[in-house]
């Protein structure tokens, strides 16, 4: 088939012909989630062409992270992925402790994860809210933040911060749980899964919901290969892969879970996968609370820490899919090179292909759809 | 002067009170509705709202209003002045204008009235009803003004020299283009029942009760026209789930976007203004208007009428906040869908099925 002839606008407006206009959307559009920003070619509200543009917010964390000591790194990584601090912390501890040999006692391994799935529901439930209001829809967001916010008030007691716990460790965790937490948290976790139904009675079965988000944002399980997706973008696509249960990490086999898979690949099956997620993190949860071993929190570490030089990748599943830490070390204090591979940085190359030939409505809902963390993107 | 002369300007008095009344009370009604949609959105949302200013958050509207004042007044390189001026305006005064027809009380002044020593008569130009222009074509009038409004859009989208504003104001414009249509033909049963456009005679033929208890409101003889015109007033208004106009999350402000100071505070106000008319006409069409128990006894009558349409009117403003509060957005090309293929339709429909039951039941 021969290239269509691209007319520039001039050309259009002496043949007669309708011109498109390019806007410009972000970084300070409300719907980018931040400082991400796309050139948008709109036929009417057709979008034509979407050129992205990231960097906005790049801090240069990986170098930043090669004048640092291996602990010292530990802080920069919660500021990656910041609505799921303890993830990061996890995939990068454990990348860290590949590189040493070392594993974490049973009970560090429960509390890590405690803290990982507390941190993905709330990433989750900061998405759905923020996801519902793109859509135009205000009282869900609300709801999401209430249980957000018991949420952030745990980490606040495990870990004094909110956001960017920095509680891990290399080697387990910093201190042990509060003992008051088991009951606080137990109560949540009963709690929790009447919430997610009240939160599915708003949105679920809407009409307009799903008129909005179904067949929205169409990426096939063969797109997502090639493209990298990973994540709940690709549970969505009918991709059975889970790096928690296909390869399991920090004691996860010890779980009895499902990981969620839909086959729409749509906004709507998106959306489906993380209240479902939600549900099972949950369920983690209280399983981990129900069967918290006794014994260290910590292995104890002596002097410096000089990994041995080598490389080392691993790679754990974030809220927003696959997110890997490659490090080479030399043998110093310092990795001699980090790299994240972050997971919303590889989701949201998907986007023109979302979006092209598509309503510019349906633009923000497959962005949204993509669950951006820009400071992740960015790094 | 002659006598007949003194009584119309008597009545003429009373017309100019009338309007200077309403003015005052409409603007305040207008600027505490803002209040009333944050607090409830509020209590949707398991948080407070604004509180914090005087008890209960009583004297928010003043602050905003002052803040709005003292805003920088904002005009954008490139926009065409003139247009950019006039949108606030024109939008504004339409959503005031669509008041001057609509009724708010039956008869809110005595017919004739002693004043040192003459009777004074006060019904010449419906002066003691409780309608600022009892106009025989009333419901043209109303449609009218909102084709009027609907300029203040386009003329804001096209002015501000943005690219997302004319998307919105070419949204707007499109929107109610379709959904004027859609509400004029629903309510030709109405029309068609009472056999006058007078929105005066629409509510006075709502009067009465079926087996004593239910109210004769069109509401329930047209039910098809009920919930066609309630879909196309949302429309219309430009409200949850069809704020496209705005629609923060895809135009940022839509056509509003380049405006400060006043003049956004005039877009802001108009909003309300028209979701308020559009309460009133909604109330004036299928629920009864002022209409309600006890509306002729002897002193109530001035009075009672009046509580009636604000009670109701409230009750469907609150309805409009309630759904912002509940769905989503509609998509622009979806709602096109709906009007055109949907609502259209059953409005033609309805037309043909009114008469006939017309004939079959007679007035009911």
């Amino acid at each position: 088939m021969a290239e269509p002839e691209v007319k520039s606008n001039q050309a259009k407006r002496t043949h007669g012909e309708t011109e498109t206009m390019e806007i410009n959307m972000g970084p300070q559009h409300p719907s980018t989630h931040g400082v991400f920003r796309a050139v948008v070619e709109l036929d009417g509200e057709t979008v034509v062409k979407v050129v992205p543009h990231l960097g906005y917010l790049h801090r240069g964390i990986e170098k930043i992270a090669e004048n640092r000591t291996y602990h010292q790194v530990i802080p920069l990584t919660d500021r990656l992925d910041y609505m799921a601090g303890a993830s990061n912390n996890l995939g990068y501890c454990l990348t860290v402790e590949k590189l040493l040999g070392i594993e974490v006692p049973p009970r560090g391994q429960y509390i890590r994860v405690i803290l990982t799935e507390l941190s993905r529901i709330s990433s989750h439930l900061f998405w759905a809210g923020a996801n519902a209001h793109d859509l135009g829809a205000m009282t869900p967001f609300f709801f999401m933040v209430r249980e957000r916010e018991q949420i952030l008030f745990f980490l606040e007691m495990i870990t004094g911060s909110r956001l960017t716990p920095s509680f891990f460790r290399i080697g387990g965790m910093s201190k042990d749980l509060p003992p008051e937490f088991r009951d606080e948290c137990m109560k949540f976790v009963k709690a929790f899964p009447p919430r997610v139904d009240e939160y599915e009675t708003l949105l679920t079965e809407n009409k307009i919901w799903k008129s909005r988000t179904q067949g929205v944002g169409y990426l096939s399980a063969e797109d997502c290969i090639k493209l990298g997706i990973s994540g709940p973008m690709a549970r969505a696509a009918g991709i059975d892969w889970d790096l928690r249960k296909n390869q399991p990490y920090s004691g996860y086999d010890k779980f009895d879970f499902k990981p969620a898979v839909y086959h729409g690949c749509d906004a709507y099956d998106r959306y489906r996968v993380r209240m479902m997620e939600m549900r099972q993190s949950n369920e983690i949860i209280r399983q981990a609370l129900e069967s918290l071993p006794e014994g260290d929190h910590s292995v104890t570490m002596k002097g410096a820490l000089k990994p041995p030089e080598g490389e080392v990748y691993m790679a754990i599943e974030a809220p927003r899919g696959e997110l890997g830490f490659y490090i080479v070390s030399d043998g110093t204090a310092q990795p001699f090179r980090m790299k994240v591979r972050a997971p919303t940085f590889v989701n949201l190359q998907s986007l023109p292909k979302m979006c092209e030939g598509k309503l510019f409505s349906d633009m923000v809902a497959a962005l949204s759809s993509v669950d951006l963390v820009l400071a992740e993107v960015d790094r | 002067m002659p006598e007949s002369n003194m009584d119309l300007v008597a009545s003429v008095i009373l017309i100019l009170v009338k309007i200077g009344v309403f003015f005052a009370l409409f603007m305040l009604i207008l600027a505490y509705l803002t209040l009333v949609e944050r607090r409830f959105l509020g209590f949707f949302q398991e948080r407070y709202g604004p509180n914090r200013v005087g008890w209960q958050g009583l004297l928010q509207p003043i602050a905003d209003g002052i803040k709005m004042f003292m805003k920088e007044e904002v005009t954008v390189t490139g926009a065409n002045k003139g247009v950019y001026i006039l949108a606030p305006i024109v939008f504004v005064a339409a959503a005031l204008m669509t008041f001057s027809v609509i009724p708010f009380g039956n008869v809110i002044w005595p017919a004739t009235m002693e004043i040192g020593g003459r009777v004074y008569n006060f019904t010449l130009a419906n002066a003691n009803r409780g309608v600022i222009a009892d106009v025989n074509v009333a419901m043209l009038i109303v449609f009218g003004i909102s084709s009027i409004g609907i300029y203040g859009l386009i003329m804001a989208g096209w002015g501000s020299n943005n690219k997302y504003a004319l998307l919105g104001g070419v949204r707007a414009s499109a929107v109610m283009i379709s959904y004027e249509l859609a509400a004029g033909l629903a309510l030709i049963g109405v029309v068609m029942t009472t056999g006058s456009m007078s929105l005066m005679d629409i509510v006075e033929f709502q009067g009465g009760y079926w087996f004593g208890f239910i109210p004769k409101w069109f509401c329930f003889t047209q039910p098809l026209a009920f919930v066609i015109f309630l879909i196309a007033i949302f429309a219309e208004t430009g409200r949850t789930p069809f704020d496209f106009t705005e629609c923060e999350n895809e135009l940022v402000a839509g056509y509003q976007m380049e405006y400060s100071s006043m003049k956004f505070a005039l877009f802001y106000l108009a909003e309300y203004g028209h979701m308020l008319a559009a309460s009133a006409l909604m109330v004036t069409f299928f629920l009864g208007g002022w209409q309600g128990p006890f509306v002729n006894a002897p002193v109530l009558k001035y009075f009672l009428p009046v509580i009636y349409f604000c009670t109701k009117t409230f009750v469907l403003v609150f309805f409009f906040v309630w759904v912002r509060a509940t769905y989503p957005r509609f998509r622009y090309d979806l709602l096109m869908k709906l009007g055109w293929k949907v609502l259209l339709p059953a409005t033609l429909v309805n037309i043909l099925i009114s008469p006939i039951t017309m004939k079959l039941f007679g007035h009911l």
